[in-house]
């Protein structure tokens, strides 16, 4: 039985056509791809990513926690509703996953983590949670089920089950006039989310408003009770936000340079060869947090590779696993798409350190060899180009 | 979907018509185009190329995947749609008018081993 979300049959409603993604029943797209993406760009679209896992730590070691957690350091979070972009790591520095981390009080966070690695992720927090005060709360909803459940914590571990109503939906709303039509859809809840700023979260009645996104665009990420979802989604329609699918999201948040995890990093890679170094927060010395003494110090393991954008020069289209070729040895394309604003193939891509932005290299295509080149991994930000 | 009768298939989504002169044009049906998605690159065989049948020949590429088109018939490849190359997505729009390359056949008795259009309809 493929995995559904309390959106399902808004999908099916306006046309999606539905595909396995993680064993969930997503929309690729409905109709469009293309189209999708550039209403993204030009105007406003809406994704649903209720798929994704939204957790609440709750309790007196809630911060504690997860300055060991975490590489990113929460404790920079100190505005209430503020968010922090992190990479969970494994001992030897592999990522398990990378997440958004929601800070409301310094004993109170939202957690948000990837559809696929839900289960280990949530596995993981519960080994690491031994000897701290705090409970994780699973807020995710799975085929209309509330199958939400405490994830248990410290040395009185429990699971309960939550009512129907405590289980969440969120809908990404994203572009340029995204707030504008979301405003115009909930005019109450303007006056509470107009001054967020970026990366920055509000509490509106049972829902979280937040200025997040995974497409370069500014908007909202809205976390909503999961019985409201099917109807919060009619409304945006009726203002004019556009549903996209999750085709216009890859094709988005490659051109944004933002990491798909699974693709550009996983276990077997550190964030430092994933282009990810900015998120690790060395700062506090003093800070143990998983995963450090193999980044820094005697113990640390090598770094061979930088990560990078492409841009094809020749035509055709980059594609994950892709052989690069450069003088310093070969590379790996880690993700790979046609970029729809650039009207070009675009890629990031996983190259042995020393090959140098702005240089050229070939990529191996079928039986011919491509000219790319070399780019910081950042195409398009906010409708404008950046190439 | 829309699979004209005037037209022979084969069950990889090509479609293949026989012209006055005896040529063959061939692309990829509505089904294929609409499976694919958003069609932004296509990659057509040189002109002389020779090719069998079953072999694959061109590709053609979504902002989603890259997909073989594979020639229904054997024989010398005598022309490509040059302007289909340079306007990609003229496929999604429509996918008969939009031919992608055209074959000499050597063997015009494989055309009969090709599907109609219902028993293609039938496999979809």
């Amino acid at each position: 039985m493929p995995l559904r979300t309390p959106l399902y049959d808004s999908h099916l409603a306006a046309n999606a056509k539905m595909v396995d993604f993680s064993g969930w029943e997503m929309p690729i797209h409905y109709g469009s791809q293309i189209e999708e993406h550039h209403a993204v760009r030009r105007d406003a679209g809406m994704f649903d990513v209720s798929h994704m896992c939204a957790l609440d730590l709750d309790g007196p070691d809630a911060t504690r926690w997860l300055r060991h957690l975490l590489a990113n350091d929460v404790a920079k979070l100190t505005t209430p509703g503020k968010a922090l972009y992190s990479c969970m790591l494994d001992q030897d520095a592999g990522v398990i996953d990378d997440l958004i981390v929601y800070f409301f009080t310094p004993e109170r966070y939202r957690i948000v983590v990837n559809a696929g690695t839900a289960a280990k992720d949530i596995a993981w927090m519960r080994g690491q949670l031994e000897g701290f005060d705090a409970e994780l709360i699973v807020r995710r909803r799975i085929n209309g089920d509330a199958v939400a459940i405490i994830a248990a914590q410290g040395p009185d571990a429990q699971e309960r089950r939550l009512t129907g109503s405590d289980s969440v939906a969120m809908i990404a709303v994203q572009g340029p006039k995204a707030r504008e039509r979301f405003w115009t859809a909930f005019p109450a809840s303007c006056a509470a989310t107009e001054p967020l700023g970026i990366f920055q979260a509000a509490e509106v009645g049972n829902w979280m408003v937040a200025r997040t996104g995974y497409t370069g665009e500014d908007g909202f990420e809205i976390t909503v009770p999961a019985d409201d979802a099917a109807q919060v989604w009619q409304k945006l329609l009726a203002a004019g936000v556009k549903p996209c699918g999750l085709g216009a999201r890859d094709t988005l948040r490659l051109e944004a340079g933002m990491n798909l995890y699974g693709q550009d990093m996983d276990e077997d890679i550190s964030p430092y060869e994933a282009g990810l170094k900015w998120t690790v927060d060395l700062k506090d010395a003093a800070r143990d947090f998983i995963g450090k003494s193999a980044l820094e110090g005697k113990d640390a393991r090598p770094v061979r590779n930088q990560f990078a954008g492409l841009l094809l020069l020749d035509r055709g289209v980059l594609r994950a696993h892709q052989k690069v070729i450069t003088p310093q040895g070969e590379g790996e394309i880690t993700s790979g798409t046609f970029s729809p604003s650039l009207n070009q193939s675009i890629a990031m891509a996983r190259l042995p350190s020393g090959v140098a932005i702005g240089s050229e290299v070939e990529v191996e295509i079928r039986d011919k060899h491509l000219k790319a080149r070399v780019v910081k991994p950042t195409f398009v930000r906010n409708g404008t180009p950046l190439i | 979907m829309n699979t004209p009768n005037n037209l022979k298939y084969a069950a990889s989504h090509e479609w293949a018509r026989t012209e006055a002169d005896g040529t063959v044009t061939i692309g990829i049906t509505d089904h294929a185009q609409e499976a694919l998605g958003d069609i932004v690159f296509l990659e057509l065989p040189a002109v002389g190329r020779v090719v069998k049948a079953g072999e694959e020949c061109a590709v053609v590429e979504s902002v989603k995947a890259a997909s073989d088109i594979y020639s229904p018939v054997s024989g010398e490849v005598v022309d490509i749609n040059q302007p289909a190359i340079d306007a990609p997505e003229s496929v999604n729009a429509d996918a008969y008018a939009t031919w992608l390359f055209r074959i000499k056949p050597s063997n015009p008795a494989e055309l009969d081993s090709l599907l109609d259009a219902a028993a293609y309809a039938a496999t979809l």
